[in-house]
């Protein structure tokens, strides 16, 4: 008894080294649930969908087969490789777009404006509620042959044109919708604009720069960091489109709107090609991985940090 | 001086044209499909103004209808806050620990494991829908009627982005107060719910609000997770009568649409203050 009562008393003064350990990284704890999730939840499919990529793995009927035939099939179909091209219109059209909308608006935005708070919530909108299904349906009915452009267009005595059923056009109006939601970008620009200093502004006007000068050689090499986030998580996202197109023109006319995702999905779960799907995905993967490295090690020629190193 | 004073009045006067132009071409889709609901099938694509001198309540009243004798609007909604409301409960207990973790100890493996949560903050989705379908489906969680697939994850801080906002949010609370805390005898937790909880508001009131819209918003969740039509939420509702629809049934497919999305607009109007408020405040510290 009197043993345990000085063993206690010891513990207490002189902590055993396990006790000193797990009082350092006590943090730990705290980080724990987000630890288990990310192994679970991600990095295992991760690197099971890397494994399944080279099987024929079926939802309901296993694996028979290993090899690199996905991977094949993926660069010798026409279909895949079209819709592979289809992504990269895609986005190379959405992304600068909407960034060019969006940093624009905000330099006006960012004039002292009367009535800024209510333009802000009026372009914010759309890009809180444009994800929703309920948006897609609005743009259906705006862009139908018998929709509400049409009747614009017709009512100044032009031709409507059957943009959801045009091969040429569809693409372009499913991109639309994506630049038309170019508020949260819009947000974070207006933000990092109010933080040049307006004194850079006074000494450019008094050697005489003129507006366009002073916005290409102050403002914009200032905001950089900010192009550069937009830029990354806009691409992330443009390449991953899969609403839009789904429910709006469900990929056609002719594949002229199958993004990568939706072949994915077709393939995933409407065939249950599981193996295949893990192989196109990854292709996905790759595409946006290298993307965003060539975005990051670029990054040393065109953003602007300030003096720090 | 008066030309410059001039030019510079056309200046704001051109801005205020552009703003309005724009603000116009970007909310005239939604006030369109506010009065478009109460328009007759006949009228909606024939006129373009939001008014009509005919008001109806045909497309109210449609929308009402069930799909298929097994949902209706209103259940459909009700499904969808029932997994909404949990998910973003947990997401905010989540990230608040694991960004309390990350922003205030240090802890053996603290900097690899940070690099691994802001690089799965690049991790596109798309890549991981088919293995994560392929794990839910082993554990069962398929159709689940509580919507495991959609919820559990938001146990584990699975939206990384909110834990990165937070963490962000952290770097602008002065660690004094936390010194403080201790030495008035708070443990690390009392310390976290008295006095960095509090701190933090407005940044777990923005988590909140997105995670609100973006959860109510998800269509492919569902898509791929939801197989019993009484259990659809609201957006595959929308989707379905949307395709059962088009072509002749336009305002019950836009008041469907409409009533889907109030919830949401609702919530961004009440909590705007809020939420910008978040925003500059973020911005001043961080």
């Amino acid at each position: 008894m009197a043993k345990t009562k000085s063993r206690t008393e010891k513990d207490m003064r002189n902590p055993s080294k396990f006790q000193v350990f797990c009082r350092r990284n006590f943090g730990f704890v705290f980080i724990l649930v987000w630890l288990i999730g990310f192994l679970v939840f991600r990095l295992y499919p991760f690197i099971s969908s890397l494994v399944y990529s080279f099987s024929d793995f079926h939802l309901f009927k296993g694996i028979s087969e290993w090899g690199l035939m996905n991977y094949q099939e993926i660069f010798e179909s026409d279909k895949i490789m079209k819709s592979l091209g289809v992504t990269f219109a895609y986005s190379f059209m959405t992304v600068p777009l909407k960034l060019a909308f969006a940093l624009f608006i905000a330099y006006i935005l960012n004039y002292k404006i009367k009535g800024v708070n209510f333009f802000r919530t009026a372009y914010y909108i759309p890009s809180i509620l444009g994800g929703s299904v309920a948006i897609a349906v609005l743009w259906k009915a705006l862009f139908r042959d018998e929709g509400v452009i049409n009747a614009i267009i017709r009512a100044f005595g032009g031709e409507g044109i059957n943009w959801l059923a045009d091969p040429d056009y569809a693409l372009f109006i499913i991109s639309l919708l994506r630049v038309w939601q170019f508020g949260s970008a819009m947000v974070l620009f207006l933000a990092a604009l109010k933080g040049v200093s307006v004194e850079l502004y006074e000494a450019a006007t008094i050697d005489g720069a003129s507006k366009a000068r002073q916005f290409f050689s102050i403002t914009l090499p200032l905001i950089t960091p900010v192009v550069f986030y937009n830029l990354v998580t806009q691409l992330c996202q443009a390449f991953q489109e899969f609403n839009g197109p789904y429910i709006i023109t469900q990929g056609g006319p002719r594949d002229a709107t199958t993004l990568f995702s939706l072949l994915i999905y077709r393939r995933a779960f409407q065939l249950n090609e599981m193996g295949m799907a893990s192989a196109m995905a990854w292709v996905l993967f790759i595409i946006v991985m290298t993307l965003s490295v060539i975005a990051f090690v670029s990054q040393k020629y065109w953003v602007y940090y300030g003096d720090e190193k | 001086m008066a030309s410059y004073k001039r030019s510079q009045n056309i200046g704001t006067v051109l801005k205020y044209i552009v703003l309005i132009l724009v603000g116009f071409i970007m909310v005239y889709p939604l006030i369109w499909m506010v009065g478009a609901t109460f328009k007759t099938n006949n009228e909606i694509f024939s006129n373009l103004s939001p008014f009509t001198a005919h008001p109806t309540l045909d497309g109210y009243k449609n929308a009402m209808n069930n799909y298929g004798g097994e949902i209706n609007l209103f259940t459909a909604m009700l499904n969808t806050y029932s997994y909404v409301l949990p998910k973003v409960a947990f997401t905010v207990v989540s990230c608040t620990l694991t960004a309390y973790g990350f922003g205030r100890f240090n802890f053996k493996g603290r900097n690899l494991l940070f690099s691994v949560l802001m690089a799965t903050l690049f991790l596109p989705q798309v890549v991981m829908n088919v293995p994560q379908f392929i794990l839910y489906n082993k554990f069962g969680w398929v159709d689940s009627p509580i919507y495991l697939p959609l919820i559990i994850p938001s146990l584990f801080a699975f939206d990384t982005y909110f834990v990165f906002m937070m963490i962000q949010f952290l770097r602008g609370i002065p660690r004094e107060l936390d010194e403080a805390a201790t030495i008035d005898g708070c443990n690390s937790i009392q310390t976290l719910v008295k006095v960095i909880c509090p701190m933090l508001k407005p940044a777990i009131v923005s988590c909140a609000l997105f995670q609100f819209m973006w959860s109510s918003n998800d269509f492919m969740g569902p898509l791929l997770y939801v197989k019993t039509p009484s259990r659809y939420p609201a957006t595959i509702f929308v989707k379905l009568s949307m395709d059962a629809d088009s072509g002749f049934d336009w305002n019950r497919v836009l008041a469907v649409s409409l009533i889907s999305i109030i919830p949401s607009l609702v919530v961004f109007f009440c909590a705007q203050d809020t939420f910008v408020d978040g925003i500059s405040a973020g911005s001043v510290k961080g």
